[in-house]
């Protein structure tokens, strides 16, 4: 009776270590399939590897962001940054935000959230809508000041009906803004004060935190 | 403060039945009469905090040290079914009265989604190990508080007159549908706590 | 031949598992908030219950009766695990999309029930055609409930626009709708058994 039950458990055991040895890099691959997309999507055209060159940028808020560098041959055209807000309506928002090196947003793409199916969710779409430039934050210089909504005095028109996750949103782009503006300070003082070079070396591996 | 985040949550805003679906069989099938939903509830609360302390501990303990997390399911399945037997052997001998109010109601929770389902999601939210047992027992009160709530409605639908194609079923539901609205009301309460 | 072909429309028709038989709930309300959503669910345990019924009834007579559940839940498990790794390989959106759901495929009483009820009886070839009748069954009534859902919620069906989404009434996709769409499903498939009948 053991026996028959154990003899069951020991096929399936090998049968699935088997089945997870043949989906491993499936898996693998399609999760950074899914990063270099995102990373693909809000950065202008580069021809580098911005994951293998990723590294960790404090963001002024105590904590620190994955910054993915997007170079065209020796030249950077912008950075990629995984941000995120705790503030959403329902839990994290996780964003990938892309800036070109004059402060602006290029585009980002909403990598992970928990929002009301039909409200907060519109996020994945709402801030980037380029016939509604009231509510898109593609193009806008954050140099010129932080985003905000504009209930909060800001000039972004916040999703219908759905302010929190909007305030959450701005937050993860201003966190964003934050590493940015230190990643592109250290980039341009670190091209020419060659002793800063080290702080570029990459630190953090790519492809296991695209959550 | 961070606990009281999570009770609330679990219990009124992603309350397990009317935003989670887990556990809808039993929510379906005892929930006519307000004493046997009590019953179910007190049972699904006892298994569903041990069940979730014992998976999350082997989980910690023994799969993700060896790198074994795609055994997941299938350890995690077994242990509950194999717990259920065991609570239900001590509780006869240990408590006979106890038993007997749980008793009926324990064969029916291997299959009830809601054990299994808090199991995953507690290694899915990447818990601690107080936060998955406040987490459980939290979400094991929701589920109480959902199931005697429709039971209270329905001892009472079943008195009412409705049409012959929505007696029972139909109509149970639907009103489970009014009743998850009223619950939708609590969603963004726990920002209260932020 | 005839009698499998029985056996399949039984599953579609006169045993199907959420309008008959109102087994599998979980899934059904949670992941049907489309119809695409609600197929792939209806399409994922449709494998397990064939896979595990084949081998459940191939199995029949070297299970002792004493651990007859047990060596089931493994044999489920076993499918539940390898379709959820498939997925997360092959089709991860959609992995992602129906999340917890699918491990949760391993407690759905359709499946478990069938290989009692059913595998363990039966020979291996109808065993499948019953997988293949209740699978069907499972995915039609998910697919069903999925596209109500979608288009009385946002006015599209598999993505297809049908009216203006602003015309559509939000709550259909939301937690609630489920309750209520199913409820009235449920209440026209009596009706029309009824007429049948």
């Amino acid at each position: 009776m053991f026996l028959s039950l154990s003899v069951i458990c020991l096929t399936v055991a090998v049968l699935l270590a088997q089945v997870n040895k043949m989906t491993a890099e499936p898996i693998a691959d399609a999760r950074a399939m899914k990063l270099q997309n995102a990373i693909r999507e809000v950065v202008p055209a580069f021809d580098n590897d911005p994951v293998a060159e990723a590294y960790l940028m404090p963001d002024g808020s105590g904590d620190s962001l994955l910054v993915y560098p997007a170079k065209r041959g020796d030249e950077l055209v912008g950075f990629a940054l995984n941000s995120y807000s705790d503030n959403g309506f329902s839990g994290t928002i996780r964003i990938m935000v892309g800036f070109d090196m004059e402060h602006k947003i290029v585009n980002y793409a909403v990598l992970q959230h928990a929002e009301t199916p039909g409200l907060g969710s519109k996020m994945t779409e709402w801030f980037r809508e380029s016939s509604k430039p009231e509510q898109s934050v593609v193009g806008r210089d954050l140099s010129q000041g932080k985003l905000s909504v504009s209930r909060d005095g800001g000039d972004v028109d916040a999703i219908t009906a759905s302010t929190i996750t909007s305030r959450a949103f701005m937050e993860a782009v201003n966190r964003a803004y934050s590493a940015y503006s230190n990643s592109r300070e250290e980039a341009y003082t670190g091209a020419t004060v060659s002793t800063d070079k080290e702080e570029q070396k990459p630190t953090v591996e790519g492809g296991d935190n695209d959550e | 403060m961070e606990y009281i985040g999570i009770i609330i949550v679990a219990i009124f805003v992603n309350n397990i039945v009317y935003s989670q679906f887990l556990g809808i069989c039993p929510f379906l099938g005892v929930s006519k009469k307000v004493d046997t939903a009590i019953g179910m509830s007190a049972a699904v609360t006892f298994v569903l905090t041990i069940a979730t302390l014992v998976t999350f501990l082997l989980y910690k303990g023994l799969l993700e040290p060896f790198g074994l997390q795609y055994l997941q399911t299938i350890s995690f399945i077994l242990v509950i079914a194999a717990l259920v037997q065991m609570v239900e052997i001590i509780l006869k001998k240990i408590s006979p009265s106890l038993y007997q109010a749980l008793g009926v109601f324990l064969p029916l929770i291997t299959t009830n989604c809601a054990i299994l389902g808090v199991a995953l999601l507690v290694i899915q939210k990447d818990f601690n190990l107080l936060e998955s047992v406040v987490y459980a027992v939290a979400t094991s009160i929701g589920f109480g508080l959902a199931l005697i709530i429709f039971s209270g409605v329905r001892e009472q639908l079943s008195l009412t007159k409705v049409p012959k194609a929505m007696q029972g079923m139909p109509i149970a539901l639907i009103t489970a549908g009014i009743i998850a609205m009223a619950f939708m009301g609590f969603s963004g309460i726990d920002q209260v706590f932020k | 031949m005839s009698k499998n072909i029985k056996v399949l429309l039984n599953g579609i028709i006169k045993e199907n598992p959420i309008f008959v038989l109102l087994l599998g709930m979980c899934p059904t309300l949670a992941t049907t908030s489309s119809a695409i959503n609600g197929m792939s669910m209806g399409l994922a345990t449709m494998f397990v219950l064939i896979s595990s019924n084949a081998v459940i009834s191939l199995l029949k007579n070297l299970i002792p009766d004493m651990v007859r559940i047990p060596a089931f839940i493994v044999v489920i498990a076993t499918f539940v695990t390898i379709i959820e790794m498939m997925m997360n390989a092959y089709v991860p959106a959609l992995a992602d999309s129906l999340g917890i759901f699918i491990p949760l495929i391993v407690v759905n009483c359709i499946v478990l029930g069938r290989a009692e009820s059913f595998a363990s009886k039966n020979s291996v070839l109808s065993s499948i055609f019953d997988g293949v009748g209740i699978g069907l069954g499972f995915t039609l009534a998910l697919t069903l409930l999925g596209a109500s859902r979608e288009l009385l919620g946002t006015g599209k069906i598999f993505s297809m626009t049908l009216y203006p989404e602003q015309y559509g009434s939000l709550l259909f996709v939301l937690a609630p709708g489920a309750f209520i769409v199913l409820g009235y499903l449920i209440g026209i498939f009596n009706k029309l058994q009824h007429k049948a009948g």
